[in-house]
């Protein structure tokens, strides 16, 4: 994305610029990069803490004013406490819903955090602070906890993503006293967070285990060890591109250490393992029909006009298999065929938020299909300038 | 492409998935329908969904009237949250809540965090600061008893890898038990310097 903004398909008259955006969507996402350990598998790794502050009411008892009060403490303090060398915060409750939408597809947000219709002088005051211009901390006041700080890291990097988010989680506690309590910990709203308010998930990439059929097994097993398995956009969302998220559960009994131990060493490197396995195992016994698939996915990114969502996704998940494969070295006009990174940018620029912000306007369903197929050619069929 | 509610015939938005004893089960609903039947996207719906389950199953508070007296001597002192208001959201109204509820909690507690009862993690200097002497000692021998565990866990595993020549695997934790040992080490030198500063 900081190609932009000549690399997307303008289809506005010249001079009819659109509003500058707010800063941080118009950068990179750090975790989009496609590096980091297992990134043919890990895509990103994210760490994320619940807090509130004590002798103030938690969401489901703030009248409106404590709600505008707990908002300025949380935001005086994130914004004052040098957290990050660029930090933004953005007003969830005073931005459009196109707004709102493109932070919850950046997974800078929750959708829980992004709902409404719109700037709404009624809507409950909420809003998230982000580190800028590599996203790889956000901080969202007066979600269903008055504090969520979360920190996101490209590839299998939760020991690193915690160390951030640890970090910064001491920096906030200097400044602001945290409803805690020896015996259950940090004290949320929802009892399932309390103790260490600790969310450590991955978003992995398995299509070989899909194509082999075993994804269904891994998802049983992940489920038997008390983790969530969830699609791309988190709860509720299809399991689109082959993206799934793991994440722990339990918060209450169990150390950080030990949740990071058991995600990064004990059961993330075995998916991983079984991810790659499936991949040797097509090479080995079913090439042509796998060469096929992703040939034909990559066929139909350079060539659809139109384009819904979920094609785009499945395809861009095929040809992500192919890139990490090298099966796609001599697809598009570079010697080296398309990159993680740019596969990675247009699984998030596909989306529809994302695209209207890319042609710089609101589209109706079929103008976005249009709008998608274009952006997604010209970005694998232009020759790279880097 | 888009597919239709289960109940009716607008577009389902609401989707939800539960794999249970291996069969899985699909629920397709639009946002109306899906509210009418108790789903919301809401972060972390099993758990909610076991708690609600659980809570109704296990009967653990019976459903009083708001006004009635059982109600209000369950409500919390300080937000006036009632547990039966907690049972239809599963939020709790404040930090007190948990001392409020805390016998009704705890089976729930340990049901939706693997048996987990008390807190084991990181703990906040300043809010430790107010939880008086004993908690602090109790809170910081669970720290450390949990930490031995590890320790304890992570050599075996560093054997193991070894045995089984996976030596990548095998760097990574030994690199793992160096970083916990260094911390043990800073602590203590912390812990020394503070109470040579209060003496
Ligand atoms: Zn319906
Ligand atoms: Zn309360």
């Amino acid at each position: 994305m900081s190609e932009q903004p000549s690399d997307v398909p303008s289809q506005q008259p010249e001079g009819e610029k659109p509003q500058p955006a707010q800063p941080a969507l118009e950068m990179g996402a750090a975790w989009l990069r496609g590096d980091g350990e297992s990134h043919d598998v890990v895509m990103s790794s994210r760490v994320r803490l619940a807090r509130n502050l004590a002798g103030r009411p938690f969401a489901t008892k703030a009248t409106r004013r404590d709600r505008v009060e707990t908002m300025q403490v949380c935001r005086d303090c994130v914004m004052n406490a040098a957290l990050a060398e660029k930090m933004i915060w953005v007003d969830i409750h005073g931005s459009p819903a196109l707004e709102r939408q493109l932070l919850v597809e950046r997974h800078l947000i929750s959708k829980n955090h992004g709902k409404g219709r719109g700037a709404n002088p009624n809507e409950d005051p909420r809003g998230v602070a982000i580190s800028v211009p590599d996203e790889r901390l956000a901080i969202m006041v007066n979600e269903e906890d008055h504090l969520r700080l979360q920190a996101i890291r490209s590839g299998l990097a939760l020991g690193d993503a915690w160390n951030d988010i640890d970090a910064i989680d001491d920096k906030i506690e200097a400044k602001l006293t945290y409803a805690f309590s020896s015996k259950f910990g940090y004290l949320t709203a929802c009892p399932t967070n309390v103790g260490t308010g600790l969310r450590m998930s991955v978003m992995l990439h398995l299509p070989g285990l899909r194509l082999t059929g075993e994804i269904e097994k891994v998802k049983r097993a992940a489920t038997d060890m008390a983790l969530a398995v969830r699609g791309f956009y988190g709860e509720g969302s299809e399991p689109v591109g082959d993206l799934f998220q793991i994440s722990n559960q339990a918060t209450l009994g169990k150390s950080e250490a030990q949740v990071l131990h058991e995600l990064e060493r004990q059961i993330v490197p075995r998916v991983v393992e079984y991810e790659r396995l499936s991949r040797r195992e097509l090479l080995a016994k079913r090439r042509v029909g796998l060469d096929d698939q992703i040939w034909r996915a990559w066929g139909l990114l350079v060539c659809a006009r139109l384009l819904t969502t979920e094609e785009a996704m499945g395809a861009l998940s095929l040809v992500r298999l192919g890139v990490s494969m090298g099966l796609l070295r001599s697809a598009g006009p570079g010697a080296e065929g398309p990159t993680m990174r740019v596969i990675n940018q247009l699984m998030l620029l596909v989306q529809p938020a994302h695209l209207q912000r890319a042609v710089g306007r609101e589209l109706d369903q079929e103008q976005r299909r249009a709008a998608r197929a274009t952006l997604v050619r010209t970005k694998l069929t232009r020759p790279r300038i880097a | 492409m888009n597919r239709k509610c289960d109940h009716c015939d607008r577009e389902a938005t609401v989707h939800e998935v539960t794999v249970r004893n291996g069969v899985k089960i699909e629920r397709h609903l639009c946002e109306e329908c899906a509210h009418a039947s108790g789903i919301s996207i809401q972060p972390q719906k099993p758990i909610d969904e076991l708690i609600k389950h659980f809570v109704v199953a296990q009967g653990l508070t019976p459903v009083v009237p708001p006004a009635a007296q059982p109600a209000r001597a369950n409500a919390c002192p300080t937000c006036k949250t009632t547990f039966a208001e907690f049972k239809q959201h599963g939020l709790l109204g404040c930090a007190d809540c948990y001392r409020a509820f805390e016998g009704q909690l705890l089976p729930l507690l340990e049901r939706a965090h693997e048996g987990g009862q008390t807190h084991v993690g990181k703990l906040p200097k300043r809010a430790m600061s107010e939880v008086g002497e004993e908690a602090v000692r109790e809170a910081a021998a669970r720290v450390a008893e949990e930490r031995e565990q590890r320790v304890r866990m992570i050599r075996a595993e560093l054997d193991q890898a070894v045995k089984d020549e996976r030596y990548e695997m095998a760097a990574k934790l030994r690199d793992q038990l160096r970083k916990i040992e260094l911390r043990e080490s800073q602590a203590m030198q912390t812990d020394a310097a503070n109470e040579g500063g209060a003496a």
